[in-house]
């Protein structure tokens, strides 16, 4: 019984982003390159769901230029993931051709019982790739979830929705589930487990041999800028009182938001 | 001409303020623009769609669509989109519309930008400005070999007009077919906020460390109900459960970009200011004049929070009277 988690690298939050003089993309030098913070809970709920159900093995599988994204599936391993796969794909594959290779690298494994990958990449913030993932794998999907449960035909969960509501869904597996925050506190990584990560046998698919065509890239970034410079804050003075009407006027006159 | 499907949203039988800017947007286009409304409870305004800027209305009035169900509504959308002939899908980057939409655009071969701050559409052609990394940069994303193109938009981006009670539009109803599903909405739990979600509201306030305690944000819920403001927090308090997560602005909670963010003793971690830089006009209400906010913020007071926050919400409901 096999249960994938669908991982990204990422900058990590504090990278400071520069742009490639030519607008082509982001400056690679100096970024730090981490786990997209919400495939943590993913990875963490795959283990623990393997951790009640023997037999089940965890595999982390990323897409991404193989040389950096491997790291990212070497901090799943050390977390406790058994197997790792990496589809060695360009830089920028669009979230459609992502989700084609991811779902096809997982298909030539045999399929998932159950596929788990976080909301969102904090890098894009596109949240996509994972419901497409489930549909080409023509399974169910829940998306945004903090509370999982699972026997051996039933997944059910509670997904977070908008206003702090929450939705109970039952779906039958296999079924693909994106974690938020709240889901679980993941584990970190063991010194012992590190050490096996390091030596972990990663396997490779390469993206061109899976059969996806070049049409199959629909989105292109371009122009890449930074944001225009904040003109520096306007710091209101004097006591309370004359704060709060500097600030009134402010809002109403100046930027007419009230 | 290539038609625009808008796919819209209600709460509380009235068409979301981000479904509105989406259909008024999509009017000035020039292109037909047919709005699609599911579910019984929604289709009771499904006039309101035509007000906005809507040609034609496609609507179930099936209960069935009155929960939201990503099987059922990716079949419905993806069958809408084929009965209209729309190369264009617009929807809102809200809980539904980050669900759904990827899947649909799995489903028939579209592409899809989620995330959109502006849209440019020319002919055929469509450009979309999104933020990466937090907004720490902005790219225009365009597409290539996409016979349907599928954009999702912040909230808050686009200008709205009032209604035109004057248009009406075609409705057509349709039965969509409906696949067999292995997705059941058992319940759903409904939130105590009555508010908009932060991801959605026009003004937001936040509360965060400073506020010393859970109970701190008595004051703060008091002017955000002066301001219709939803209300927001920082990581430090939600971690240390004060408020629930629901409320979080930040990297790992919600990205908001409101016309107005008021951060009342929030220091502004990297974190938080992932989430709420795309506003546009912060006010930051901190004691510590070096606090990293204050580089992000339009306004700043440096004060005791506790002093100025009341003062604030006298003050405001008594220039909102005028």
């Amino acid at each position: 019984m096999k249960i994938f988690v669908c991982i990204k690298q990422v900058p990590d939050t504090e990278t400071k982003i520069k742009i490639l003089s030519d607008q082509s993309g982001i400056d690679p030098a100096g970024i730090k390159w981490v786990m997209n913070p919400y495939d943590e809970y993913a990875v963490e709920e795959a283990i623990k769901f393997r951790e009640k159900n023997a037999g089940a093995q965890v595999w982390v599988i990323t897409s991404g230029p193989k040389a950096r994204a491997v790291e990212a599936l070497r901090t799943g391993l050390a977390m406790g993931a058994d197997e790792a796969i990496v589809v060695n794909s360009p830089e920028n594959l669009d979230a459609y051709s992502t989700a084609k290779g991811l779902a096809a690298a997982i298909k030539a494994e045999g399929g998932a019982h159950l596929v788990f990958a976080g909301k969102l990449a904090i890098d894009s913030n596109q949240s996509s790739v994972p419901q497409m993932v489930a549909e080409f794998l023509e399974i169910p999907h829940t998306s945004v979830v903090s509370k999982f449960e699972a026997t051996a035909e039933n997944v059910t969960v509670e997904r977070d929705v908008d206003g702090g509501s929450k939705e109970v869904v039952q779906m039958l597996a296999p079924a693909l589930v994106t974690a938020n925050k709240g889901l679980n506190m993941p584990r970190y990584a063991s010194l012992p487990g590190i050490m096996k990560a390091k030596k972990k046998v990663i396997k490779e698919v390469e993206f061109s041999s899976l059969g996806i065509a070049a049409t199959e890239q629909k989105v292109k970034y371009v122009g890449y800028s930074l944001p225009p410079e904040k003109p520096a804050v306007k710091q209101l003075t004097g006591d309370a009182s004359a704060q709060v009407s500097q600030l009134i006027s402010a809002l109403r006159d100046e930027a007419k938001v009230l | 001409m290539s038609k625009v499907l808008v796919f819209t949203e209600f709460q509380n039988g009235s068409l979301k303020r981000s479904s509105q800017e989406l259909l008024q947007f999509a009017a000035k286009t020039g292109k037909p623009v047919v709005a699609l409304v599911l579910g019984a409870q929604a289709a009771a305004g499904a006039a309101q769609a035509a007000q906005h800027g809507a040609s034609e209305v496609f609507v179930s009035k099936d209960t069935a669509y009155d929960a939201y169900n990503p099987e059922l509504f990716s079949a419905a959308v993806a069958e809408a989109i084929q009965k209209s002939a729309a190369t264009l899908v617009l929807a809102s980057t809200s809980a539904t519309g980050k669900d759904l939409l990827p899947r649909v655009a799995a489903k028939i071969g579209a592409g899809v930008v989620s995330d959109g701050t502006e849209i440019t559409v020319s002919g055929e052609d469509v450009k979309v400005k999104k933020p990466l990394y937090s907004g720490k940069c902005f790219v225009t994303a365009q597409f290539e070999n996409a016979s349907v193109k599928i954009v999702l938009m912040r909230a808050n981006q686009l200008p709205v007009a009032a209604a035109d009670t004057t248009k009406s539009a075609t409705i057509t109803e349709i039965a969509f077919a409906k696949p067999s599903l292995k997705t059941l909405i058992k319940e759903i739990i409904k939130g105590t906020s009555e508010k908009l979600d932060l991801t959605e509201a026009n003004i937001v306030v936040s509360g965060g460390r400073g506020l010393k305690e859970a109970g701190g944000f008595g004051m703060i819920n008091d002017l955000a109900n002066v301001l219709g403001a939803t209300v927001g927090a920082s990581r430090a308090v939600v971690d240390s459960g004060w408020v629930g997560h629901s409320m979080q602005v930040g990297q790992t909670g919600k990205t908001v970009a409101p016309s107005l963010y008021i951060a009342v003793g929030i220091s502004g971690a990297i974190q938080h200011l992932a989430g709420m830089s795309g506003s546009k006009v912060i006010v930051a209400i901190n004691s510590d004049a070096n606090a990293p906010i204050f580089q992000k913020a339009t306004y700043g007071i440096v004060g005791d929070a506790f002093e100025i926050v009341p003062k604030l919400t006298e003050e405001f409901k008594k220039a909102l009277q005028h």
